[in-house]
């Protein structure tokens, strides 16, 4: 079922200072076709999205609509244009009715026609069968049904090209369900459909094709009966399968003997099922997956930083309340955040400041830790770690991403954690920070304190971990260990051994 | 499916918040009237409530509209008390009745012209912006008379002393002459003022935006809603109604005093959250606020009949109702979204 072409994007290119972030990439979207664009995170999918509703100006290359070139400039243009986009986050008014915010910014006359536009509303409500009245305020609704009423006002606007941009991951699965269902239904009236999405199963189950980028260029585009998953992650993370088989990483020896320190069972949060989890003392063990399988929602559970819903935890055998990080804390858990800058640093702080953070939160404000006490504590971390800055009350923020990462680990070393949790810790810093990095944690190993490690690069995973869990859509579906422990395997897993 | 959701959902957050501010307005009314009695019993109670707020009426119409949509205007006290003192002083010097009203409207529209343009364009934090503004009118005020200064005007004498009759309304006092109920002409522009914000915000499609950019200012944008230009309105007109309300105040007090309007926007901002207009914006009502200003006024009348004459008394209450009001809007909306919220779980 080949359609007609209905918008192509040709050798597009974009440059942000010191990052090339689209290099030539080419895109097709037919009539009637739902089109995934995959990609892991920095490979450009968001800006090749945000250059066709013109949030961004490329560079250089040509989009053509319907054949007819066209200029993008500005969301009025991409709207004017038939593009309409339905972002993660609800664009729409929660304080106005269902109609009003299908309606507002796009009404012909200065009087609002409440009634007609109700009327419109509630037969457009009806032909895609969302169950929302017109007349209901829209905070009130559901946020799937949020979601639709911002596609139904796309579909209002007689858009061409609809782009869904992560439309499912704040819905449950039956909203998911109602969502495909309108999509299918759009599908065959010849709307063409941009769906971006980091859940695997959701691409094959509604997807026509599926075009991966990688870097900010183009891996390449297929039909996605013909592209296995397994084939599909590792071209997104690039990969090539059989290159991977013949590598054979060095693994640790298991720790399974030894104390159990850290015991989880259908641990929940917000954000995550619920899973069960154990970790050794002295064992380092990772979670791994593609972004947004749940990795990080899953140590934040640990963590007790996002609102628990369930689950029993033991920590050295006995039963355990962990519902903020402060009790974390107090049970000898650290945790360094996969965002730095957002959970981590605080950047106007001197370097000293930041590294005794954690101690004094764990001492309680109101016994401060001496001037003397943290200096010295201070330059034993910036020693250790060789973290370089040009002394201890340098602002962090003028400091470089790997230094900052070393205090930030520096403050979570100062209060002597049993149990440490590494979300990210290599994201953006140089080589040679991440080996010393990696050779820290098995050093802490080795002193007996059990780590977490989470990263995006396998390789690094395999090096440190001995125990590796891989999650998909935020389950885990496997745990490796021993000779499994290979980047082959490692990707059948997180495919889904559909390979 | 559809059946199930179709359940009746009569009030917006907005409506439900001005029906609680209605609701008590009318029952300390009556209880005024039942305890008190005197004054409370006669009509002219409720003209002369009105005529002493007539300009308080449309401030707060302006300052409702910029909390709509999510910002603040401070400055409205001062602006008035600032075209007061220049129409006092150009209609005593043999000045035009309708030159004096267009300086009124040109000194407020400048002031809005000015806050519109830094808020909106150049994106500096409107209580800053305003503050400045209320400094630099209540300066300006200082500076064009330092003295009270009444107006000597003889077309303008008459203008003043025009009042409505409304004699059915009236009561026959105790030595058998019947007293009728009169109303000052700048009621009237109060409740005109009204009536055209109120059409403004519910039927004009600039009135539903901004509803819509107080709700999410990201979303507007996203809509389609050119959000500077809508912010920009937004303290046009607040800047607008002050001068119109600088001639209102005016035409009731007859004299310019560089005190005059002195915490006026304290009390604007006070009766719009009384009224249901929330300080986080998107959610609001003129209608709303006029009765947040009659229940502020019937406060202060419930205050001074019950004897207690001191100034402190009205401030106390006023800030006990407001802390009230705000508390009882919390507390109804919370309940509200956590019943919504087990509604979406079903």
């Amino acid at each position: 079922m080949d359609g007609k072409v209905l918008l192509t994007m040709r050798h597009i290119k974009k440059e942000f200072p010191g990052v090339l972030a689209l290099n030539n990439v080419d895109f097709t979207l037919r009539k009637g076709e739902i089109h995934a664009l995959m990609g892991e995170n920095g490979a450009g999918k968001s800006t090749l999205i945000k250059i066709l509703t013109g949030v961004y100006q490329m560079d250089d290359g040509e989009v053509t609509i319907d054949d007819n070139k066209v200029f993008i400039h500005s969301p009025q243009d991409a709207q004017n244009s038939g593009i309409s986009t339905v972002y993660q986050e609800i664009t729409l008014c929660p304080n106005l009715t269902v109609a009003e915010n299908m309606y507002i910014g796009r009404e012909d006359s200065a009087w609002i026609r409440r009634r007609e536009y109700e009327r419109r509303a509630d037969e457009i409500l009806t032909k895609l069968e969302i169950p929302a009245r017109s007349t209901q305020q829209l905070g009130r609704c559901s946020l799937a049904i949020q979601q639709m009423v911002a596609i139904a006002r796309a579909v209002d606007m007689k858009c061409k090209v609809l782009i869904l941009d992560e439309p499912t991951s704040s819905l449950d699965d039956k909203e998911v369900n109602m969502l495909f269902k309108l999509m299918r239904d759009l599908k065959a009236q010849g709307v063409g459909i941009i769906f971006v999405t980091h859940f695997l199963e959701q691409v094959y189950e509604v997807s026509d094709r599926i075009t991966v980028l990688r870097n900010g260029e183009l891996v390449g585009e297929y039909r996605t009966e013909e592209l296995p998953q397994v084939q599909l992650v590792s071209k997104m993370i690039g990969k090539d399968l059989d290159e991977l088989s013949s590598l054979k990483e060095n693994t640790d020896s298991e720790k399974e003997e030894g104390e159990v320190f850290y015991e989880a069972s259908t641990l929940s949060s917000t954000q995550t099922h619920p899973f069960n989890f154990k970790i050794r003392k002295g064992e380092v063990n990772g979670f791994t997956g593609l972004l947004g399988s749940g990795r990080s929602e899953s140590v934040r559970a640990i963590f007790g930083a996002d609102r628990i819903t369930g689950g029993i935890v033991h920590i050295k055998g006995k039963p355990a309340k962990i519902t903020k990080p402060i009790d974390a804390m107090k049970h000898g858990i650290g945790y360094l955040a996969e965002d730095r800058k957002r959970d981590g640093i605080i950047a106007e702080l001197s370097v000293r400041e930041n590294i005794i953070l954690a101690l004094q939160v764990m001492n309680g404000f109101f016994k401060p830790i001496s001037r003397s006490e943290s200096e010295a504590f201070a330059d034993e971390y910036i020693k250790v770690l060789q973290i370089k800055t040009a002394n201890r009350e340098t602002p962090v923020g003028s400091l470089s991403g790997g230094n900052q990462q070393k205090v930030i680990l520096a403050r979570w070393l100062l209060t002597h954690p049993d149990y440490l949790i590494l979300d990210e810790p290599t994201r953006g810093i140089d080589v040679g920070t991440k080996l010393e990095i990696q050779k820290l944690v098995l050093k802490l190993a080795e002193e007996g304190v059990s780590v977490t490690f989470i990263s995006s690069e396998v390789e690094e995973m395999l090096r440190t971990c001995s125990r590796l869990i891989v999650m998909r859509d935020r389950h885990i579906v496997g745990e490796l260990k021993g000779d499994d422990l290979n980047q082959a395997e490692v990707m059948k897993t997180i495919a889904g051994g559909k390979a | 499916m559809r059946k199930n959701l179709i359940k009746r959902e009569p009030f917006s957050d907005t409506q439900l918040l001005m029906t609680i501010t209605i609701g008590i307005f009318v029952i300390m009314y009556l209880s005024a009237m039942g305890f008190l009695g005197g004054g409370f019993l006669h009509f002219q109670q409720i003209c002369d409530m009105l005529n002493d707020n007539a300009s308080l009426i449309i401030v707060s119409c302006g300052l409702t509209i910029v909390m709509i949509g999510g910002g603040i205007d401070i400055s409205v006290g001062a602006v008035t008390s600032l075209v007061v003192m220049s129409c006092v002083l150009y209609l005593n010097n043999d000045g035009n009745i309708i030159v004096s009203i267009l300086l009124a409207l040109g000194i407020g529209l400048a002031f809005g012209l000015v806050h519109g343009f830094l808020i909106s364009y150049l994106e500096i934090q409107p209580f800053i912006v305003t503050l400045a503004g209320m400094f630099f009118a209540r300066g300006m005020t200082t500076i064009l008379s330092n003295n009270p200064q009444k107006v000597s005007h003889e077309s303008f004498a008459k203008l003043r002393s025009i009042k409505i009759e409304i004699p059915w309304l009236g009561y026959t006092a105790n030595n058998g002459n019947l007293i009728t109920a009169k109303m000052e002409l700048g009621v009237v522009i109060a409740f005109v003022c009204l009536i055209a914000i109120f059409i403004l915000l519910k039927y004009v499609r600039l009135g539903r935006c901004f509803y819509a950019m107080g709700g999410n200012q990201q979303s507007a944008l996203m809509l389609g809603i050119n959000v500077k230009r809508t912010r920009f309105l937004t303290y046009v007109i607040s800047g607008l109604l002050s001068g119109i309300s600088g001639f209102v105040f005016m035409m009731h007090t007859g004299a310019g005093n560089s005190t005059n309007a002195l915490g006026m926007e304290m009390n604007a901002i006070a009766a719009s959250i009384i009224g249901g207009t929330l300080l986080t914006g998107g959610v609001g009502n003129v209608a709303g606020t006029f009765f947040g200003v009659m229940t502020l006024t019937t406060i202060k009348k419930i205050v001074v009949s019950s004897g207690l004459n001191d100034p402190w008394w009205q401030d106390i209450t006023n800030g006990g109702m407001l802390c009230f009001f705000i508390l009882l809007q919390s507390i109804v909306l919370s309940r509200r979204n956590r019943n919504k919220k087990a509604k979406v779980k079903v």
